[in-house]
């Protein structure tokens, strides 16, 4: 199998390159297609569409998983989808929805919003970023090939050794798992370290740190823990891959290592990951709230310090996963006074934002909402997380659907609401058209309501003895009763999901354009066209107080102060090379995969190849001229 | 519009509580305990879930209060009234969950350091229990004997666990005595379980271990003392001699099948498995692998296809066998009393 890839792969580029393939004119003609100017773009807005196109899909996917996995919990004793299957399932459902949905959906909005919301050009490192997304997209996809080649992995999304280890796991399933993330997971720590240089260096004039937006400031606080979440990831990926693949020890019991380590590396990425996942979607609310509350957010300094106290306390918390490993009374009670703790910022949160509407007028947008349904949902999510921290209660709530009850109202509650909320909010910007208000009713009225109708239920049925990751359970009236609920609740949330997908489709056909600024927006984004030109900002703006337009507003100014005159702009050139670099890891993830070294090693080849081309590839960019930008900024206002 | 929503939740939570109080037939619920532990747990529980409540009440009345009041009504023009925070608020807002957290945490913390203290040696029955994929084994360590996927005890004991696992991690569960605790390879790790009364609490696996995880089941039953001695003599001197031909037939049929890797204690058999069940006093046991009712239909139908009953399960099937040595076989087991 791998030498016969590798075989074609040659013969195709030889033949490209003997029959005339290789052609001038042909290259141009590509070059000037649509499709290249994506696959090749550096700009942070396309690269940030990109992802959020990329999460939908896989949002269906996994949606599609759990709409399965209900149905097998429909009633007790089904045979629909059982044993190794069903482990395939929630396996690929919990994994998918965590890392290819959830994360490059919100990695999406940071990459278009935050630039704009800072009134910057582009991020720091436009290259690395586009080779964040590829790098992302080529682990998902190669990970959702295993359903096709050989089996998806069926350990969890939190793949415990030993189970994970060949002699239980046997087949490829683990190892797309581990090459897969790994692959995903180095592009989300490029990721990282550009939006914290972008922050730290890219704002413009007089938008100092206590001016940042809140979306921009969970951003950071988010990259930082990107940082150093992922690698503890990367490294536990690693020595997975070496048990798996080089017959390594280091989590069989059997050869002297140690299980459990597994999970401690894995819990001190697990955990950040969960705040990854929130406190973007924290921010998100902040400027829903507040503009549509059309009130500046209340607390703003409390707002950021608890973001950055959430940040912090995320890495001491870990071991609240672990409770019942047996770690020993003190481990466990240190750690729950920890987790405790971090139900204090975010009380200060949610207060801020009941008084950020308190006295404010709010205007009912799908956008709002979403937001608005955000806060009691996320608010359940919080309390649960509480009383799964106090650790003999837990002995009871650990590993039952009263978990998963928790998890999923701070995911979907908490992280989908927020998203949508955002979604409906952005969407003008990104877009340059309003999405359908009554279509998003319908969507907000459908899934917001069965979302509770399917999880709520979730909390009693672990509290009647149900176990999580089972793929049947007891015949018992209640047990019967509230699955079955819960099973009803998705076909609401489908409902939802589809309203949404055809509000989509509607406003990209028949939606009317609409300005900069449809909502009366607060921060720096909606002071230029939807969507931006490339460039963004003429000229950078001059911020001269927090929520920078509405302090301009407030002024009777209807724009930005310039910082700068008009003058040419320099742009970064665009390049292919993210895209090679992605299928040279890729390949080399999948021969590893196949048990293939020689593809594993080719792909590697094409990865240092491309690298090598990127470190001697002198590209000083272009500039757009002052005529162009005068050009295009007429056309803007037209 | 935002009433209605909430009213809607309201209508939910109240179907809920009927819906819990009304009907209890063979729950297993950590709500109902049968035991101290269980107990001290579910007062915790209710603890937390009553600061949790009022957490969302406080919560919910200003959101409704906010919502209500606050929204935008026609004629209303420009912007209301900004500004920018309140600190005796911020610091309303801190203290307060702090107190609460406090409350939470002082018996928190009691409770994990008590419940992680193990029983003095003598004081308590200790069962060493080993987990596999997908059954458990329960050794007894003071009486020597070992049995499988029904573990007896005494009430009024506490009763020592000493874990471990042969292969993945597992986790024991019995949601009526006492929350769960992993198995790891290699490892030990302990609990204690007590029951109030007589009866059988069901067990459940709750880590994920496999193909068969769901079906990981087991089962505590408790004796009053003197029955509970009964049991531990039978089960230090089982009888398990056939007792007319067709139970011989059995035991033939077992001993050239079976015994490479189940135990059979007292039948004078040559050799003795240890990789499955140890099936001494079968007849005892309630269901068959912790899924079916012990009975001969379902033994035949175990026998004849396990992996279909409990998928990846490492028992072969007996298909081969004649549908008459499995009845012999059958009538042979289910007489060990
Ligand atoms: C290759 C080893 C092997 C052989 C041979 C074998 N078994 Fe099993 N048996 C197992 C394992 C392992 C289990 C536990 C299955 C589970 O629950 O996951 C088991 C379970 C059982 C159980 C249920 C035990 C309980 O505690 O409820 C019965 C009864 C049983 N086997 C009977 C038999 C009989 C009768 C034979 C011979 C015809 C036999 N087994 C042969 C491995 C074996
Ligand atoms: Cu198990």
């Amino acid at each position: 199998m791998a030498t016969f890839l590798i075989i074609t792969t040659l013969v195709l580029l030889l033949a490209a390159i003997f029959t005339g393939g290789y052609n001038k004119k042909f290259l141009e003609r590509v070059q000037k297609s649509w499709i290249w100017g994506w696959i090749t773009t550096v700009d942070h807005k396309r690269i940030g569409i990109l992802y959020i196109v990329a999460s939908g899909f896989f949002f269906i996917l996994g949606g599609v998983e759990s709409i399965l996995i209900r149905l097998q919990l429909i009633w007790p004793g089904n045979e629909f989808i059982t044993g190794d299957a069903y482990n395939q399932l929630l396996t690929m459902h919990g994994t998918t929805m965590i890392f290819f949905v959830a994360m490059p959906l919100l990695i999406g909005l940071m990459n278009y919003i935050v630039p704009l919301q800072i009134g910057a050009r582009d991020v720091a490192f436009p290259f690395a970023n586009a080779l964040s997304f590829w790098l992302f997209l080529s682990g998902a996809i190669l990970m959702n090939l295993s359903f096709l080649f050989g089996g998806a992995p069926d350990a969890g999304w939190t793949s415990y050794t030993p189970l994970a280890l060949n002699e239980y796991s046997p087949g490829p399933g683990v190892d797309y798992y581990v090459l897969g993330l790994q692959i995903a997971g180095i592009g989300t720590i490029l990721g990282g370290v550009n939006f914290i240089t972008t922050i730290v260096n890219m704002r413009a004039p007089g938008m100092t740190f206590l001016r940042l937006p809140l979306f921009t400031w969970t951003t950071f606080v988010t990259s930082a823990i990107i940082l150093f979440a992922l690698p503890p990831l990367a490294v536990n990926l690693l020595l997975l891959q070496f048990d798996r693949l080089f017959g390594a020890q280091f989590f069989s019991t059997a050869g002297g290592g140690d299980s459990v380590v597994w999970q401690h590396l894995f819990w001190i990425f697990g955990h950040p990951e969960v705040y990854l996942v929130i406190l973007p979607a924290f921010g998100m609310i902040s400027e829903v709230v507040s503009t549509f509350s059309r009130k500046r957010l209340f607390g703003y300094t409390s707002m950021v310090f608890a973001t950055v106290v959430i940040g912090f306390l995320s890495f001491m918390v870990w071991v609240h996963h672990m409770f019942t490993v047996g770690l020993g009374s003190m481990a466990n009670t240190i750690f729950a006074i920890a987790t405790m703790l971090i139900a204090i910022p975010t009380g200060v949160k949610v207060f801020n934002w009941l008084f950020t509407m308190w006295g404010g007028r709010l205007r009912f947008t799908t956008a709002m909402l979403f937001a608005v349904g955000f806060i009691p949902t996320f608010v359940i999510g919080g309390v649960t997380g509480v009383m799964v921290a106090t650790v003999p209660a837990d002995y009871q709530f650990h590993d039952t659907y009263f978990l998963v009850a928790h998890f999923h109202y701070t995911l979907v509650g908490g992280t989908v609401l927020a998203a949508l909320a955002a979604l409906y909010y952005w969407w003008p910007k990104i877009f340059g058209k309003k999405l359908d208000e009554k279509l998003g009713k319908w969507h907000f009225w459908t899934f917001v309501p069965s979302f509770h109708i399917t999880f709520f239920p979730q909390h009693f049925l672990g509290l009647y003895g149900m176990p999580r990751r089972v793929f049947t359970f007891d015949s018992t009236p209640i047990l019967n009763n509230l699955n079955l609920i819960s099973t009803i609740g998705v076909i609401g949330m489908t409902v939802g999901t589809v309203a949404f997908l055809y509000n989509v489709v509607i406003t990209t056909i028949r939606g009317k354009s609409v300005s900069g600024d449809p909502w009366d927006g607060f921060t720096l984004e909606w002071t230029v066209s939807s969507p931006p030109p490339a460039y963004n900002f003429a000229q950078l703006p001059l911020v001269r107080g927090r929520e920078a337009f509405l302090h301009e507003k407030l002024l009777g100014n209807k724009k930005m102060k310039a910082a700068e005159p008009l003058g040419a702009i320099h742009m970064p050139s665009s390049s292919y090379l993210p895209l090679i670099m992605a299928i040279g890891l890729f390949m080399s993830g999948y021969g590893f995969v196949l048990r293939g070294f020689e593809l594993a090693a080719l792909g590697l080849i094409i990865l240092f190849i491309g690298m090598y081309m990127r470190s001697f590839d002198y590209d000083p960019g272009y500039h757009i001229s002052t005529e162009e930008i005068k050009q295009i900024e007429k056309g803007l206002k037209a | 519009m935002m009433v209605k929503k909430k009213s809607f939740g309201y209508l939910f939570l109240t179907t809920f509580f009927v819906l819990l109080t009304g009907c209890n037939q063979g729950e297993l619920s950590v709500l109902d305990p049968k035991g101290p532990v269980a107990r001290e747990q579910l007062f915790l529980i209710n603890l937390s879930s009553g600061i949790m409540f009022f957490v969302l009440a406080v919560v919910s009345i200003i959101f409704i209060y906010v919502v209500i009041r606050y929204r935008e009504r026609p004629g209303d023009q420009g912007l209301p009234k900004q500004n920018d925070g309140s600190t005796w608020l911020e610091v309303v807002w801190t203290v307060i969950p702090i107190i609460l957290l406090i409350i939470l945490a002082v018996p928190t913390v009691k409770m994990t350091i008590s419940q992680g203290k193990m029983p003095e040696k003598g004081t308590a029955l200790e069962v060493d229990v080993t987990a596999y994929q997908y059954w458990w084994e329960f050794k007894y360590p003071e009486y020597g004997f070992v049995t499988g996927q029904e573990m007896h005890i005494p009430v009024g004991k506490k009763v020592h666990l000493k874990m471990t696992s042969k292969d993945v991690i597992h986790a024991l569960w019995v949601p009526e005595l006492a929350g769960k605790m992993d198995t790891n390879p290699g490892k030990i790790t302990e609990m204690v379980i007590q029951a109030d009364k007589p009866g059988t609490y069901k067990g459940k696996c709750t880590e994920l271990c496999g193909a068969s995880h769901a079906l990981m089941d087991f089962k505590v039953i408790a004796h009053e003392q003197d029955d509970f001695d009964k049991w531990v003599a039978k089960m230090k001197n089982p009888d398990s001699r056939a007792k007319n031909d067709i139970e011989k037939r059995g035991a033939e049929v077992l001993a050239q099948n079976c015994l490479g890797c189940h135990a059979l204690e007292g039948g004078g058999f040559a050799t003795k498995g240890d990789t499955a069940p140890d099936l001494t006093n079968y007849g005892l046991r309630t269901q068959i692998a912790g899924i079916l009712d012990n009975n001969r239909e379902n033994m035949a139908r175990w026998l004849k296809n396990p992996q279909k009953l409990k998928p990846g399960n490492r028992m072969p099937s007996f298909e081969h066998l004649s549908d008459q040595d499995i009845a012999y076989l059958s009538e042979y087991l289910l007489n060990l009393k």
